[in-house]
């Protein structure tokens, strides 16, 4: 039995597995940067080189192609869009979750829960047809509006629990002094829900900006987002690496930074609230 | 039933409230925009998808659809390559989660040790990037990383003595750096929602514990288990529905092959829908898709949102 009651792993066991997790998380993120700095030459060095001349041309060559860049500024454009009207639709919803007593409350949470759990493709086939059919596809709103499936959920839930944390009594003082429903909302409590608004956006702009099944299916040229732009990259027959990889990096940096900021609601976000 | 959850420290004076109570186009102003447009991008298409897996509906010969009835459905429950799918999808989950779960209980027993602060932030911020890393980034990613020549993961396996590796042009191999970048990407999840669990255990309950016994297991067992529970059915829910959505990382690493070795059920529905243009057949795999889904919210709903 002595063997099962160890105590506490050393400080050095514990120093060592430390930096074996760091190491794992980082080194592929790691990898791809260093790729993104070499020239295509050594990049198809066998066995790949650790230590080699750093080359900036492959960013340069991405961000001056046309193709590229605009696909950046495509996700750009989608990724703020969508982020804003899922606030700007939501946050009255959530006001509403959190504050007003009506029948039927059960099922519209269990609606929200229920887009967080469905595969994109089951919206992807028919949303597919029917922007067909309007003439509609390869558009930056298509990827606008079907980014609210999964955005307003989380702008919705986030947001019910702020509000919610915010006491009634302010709600009540102002009703007393005779302010509306609506007054109360914007001048009172959006202000106050301005952390939960803040994270909640933050995991709007993620999620659409990693966003590939739709914009596959739904783009073609004109709305390209930045991922699909570098899934194409795949289907020449000599693979750019450098390119890819720095494309990649652009597309990363920004979203772990802001994952970086909202690290503390980050699992709170991905299961809607169910872990704390 | 609101003003039990929220108003838990105090009980709400119900005849002197009226905010629970509102005009009814007041309601509807705040909550029908939400409500309309969520049901205009998610539901309409919903019905539109029913109606389309009823149909012979190619996307190569649209001005017939006839009407087929359950036809569809039949031929997918029937179909070996739809179960093969499923299979493959529900062998990447058993496959994975289970070393997800240990790997990121153990991530957090360490990270919920005192002592160390500096290291453990950093490790704990390193969490953060496999979870936020585009989907579709860690699959070209693994196309280079796992690339037979030009690849890293064979030249470090080269330094122990192991030959290189074929992996995304053999079916079994393939499969496995997937398993492996399911696991980069979702342990930190798992460990990160152990760990908030493992904060929620009274700190006076641990230590009387610590005092007890010098088993780190004792204590993992009997006293921080049952607060890890809650945090593990939301994991275990969680990662079923996410692995049924998987698309993006697999697609870009290997769309779906080689042969259809790593066809993931998405993946199959995308095909059948998008190349093979089938959107009847794809449809109703979709919609079955679906059902499976809503039974899986359902869980979660009962395991965590019994109070709204």
């Amino acid at each position: 039995m002595r063997e099962h009651t160890t105590t506490t792993p050393s400080l050095a066991a514990q120093v060592v597995l430390l930096a074996a997790i760091i190491l794992f998380c980082l080194f592929p993120f790691y990898w791809m940067v260093l790729t993104s700095l070499k020239t295509q030459i050594v990049a198809l060095q066998t066995p790949p080189a650790w230590i080699f001349d750093v080359t900036f041309s492959n960013y340069y060559d991405v961000l001056f192609d046309n193709a590229v860049a605009r696909s950046l500024v495509n996700s750009l454009i989608v990724a703020v869009l969508t982020t804003f009207l899922a606030i700007l639709l939501g946050t009255p919803a959530a006001y509403a979750l959190a504050r007003f007593e009506f029948r039927g409350k059960k099922e519209l949470w269990f609606w929200f829960i229920t887009n967080r759990m469905v595969s994109p493709i089951v919206l992807a086939l028919p949303f597919f047809l029917i922007v067909r059919s309007f003439d509609m596809l390869d558009t930056h709103v298509v990827l606008i509006l079907i980014y609210l499936t999964f955005n307003l959920p989380i702008v919705i839930w986030i947001c019910t629990d702020q509000f919610r944390s915010i006491p009634r009594e302010i709600d009540e003082a102002a009703i007393l002094e005779g302010a509306s429903q609506w007054r109360i909302f914007f001048s009172l409590c959006l202000p106050l829900a301005a952390p939960g608004i803040a994270v909640s956006a933050i995991f709007s702009f993620i999620f659409s900006w990693n966003e590939l099944m739709y914009a596959l299916v739904l783009t073609r040229s004109a709305a390209k987002t930045a991922p699909a732009m570098a899934v194409s990259f795949m289907e020449g027959y000599s693979l750019p690496y450098g390119k890819i990889m720095a494309t990649s990096t652009l597309i990363v940096v920004p979203v772990i930074i802001f994952a970086l900021i909202a690290s503390k609601q980050l699992v709170r976000g991905l299961t809607m609230g169910a872990v704390k | 039933m609101l003003q039990k959850t929220q108003d838990l420290e105090r009980p709400a004076p119900k005849e002197s409230s009226n905010a629970g109570t509102v005009s009814l186009g007041t309601f509807l102003g705040f909550l029908s925009p939400a409500v309309v447009t969520l049901a205009a991008i998610g539901i309409a298409p919903l019905a539109f998808a029913i109606w389309t897996s009823m149909r012979d509906y190619n996307l190569t010969r649209l001005q017939r659809t006839p009407f087929v009835g359950l036809e569809n459905y039949a031929t997918v429950l029937t179909d070996s390559v739809f179960w093969d799918a499923m299979g493959r999808t529900f062998t990447l989950l058993l496959i994975a989660l289970p070393m997800q779960i240990a790997a990121g209980l153990g991530i957090a027993l360490i990270l919920h040790r005192p002592g160390l602060t500096f290291l453990k932030t950093i490790a704990r911020l390193s969490l953060v990037i496999p979870m936020a890393t585009t989907y579709a980034v860690v699959g070209l990613l693994g196309q280079i990383m796992f690339n037979l020549k030009y690849g890293v993961v064979n030249q470090l396996l080269g330094f122990i003595g192991i030959a290189p590796v074929n992996w995304i042009g053999d079916p079994t191999n393939a499969f496995a750096a997937i398993v492996f970048w399911d696991v980069w990407q979702w342990t930190p999840f798992c460990a990160l929602v152990f760990l908030a669990g493992l904060t929620t255990v009274p700190g006076e309950i641990e230590e009387a514990a610590r005092l007890e016994t010098k088993s780190w297991w004792t204590v993992l067992r009997y006293v921080q288990l049952p607060f890890l529970v809650p945090g593990l059915t939301a994991v275990l829910i969680l990662r079923t529905a996410d692995t049924l959505k998987q698309f993006d990382m697999v697609f870009t690493m290997t769309r779906g092959g080689p042969g259809s070795s790593t066809e993931l059920i998405s993946l199959l529905i995308q095909r059948i829908g998008f190349r093979a243009f089938d959107q009847g057949l794809a449809s109703a795999q979709a919609v079955i898709l679906l059902v499976i889904t809503i039974v899986l919210s359902r869980l979660y709903i009962h395991f965590f949102y019994r109070e709204i």
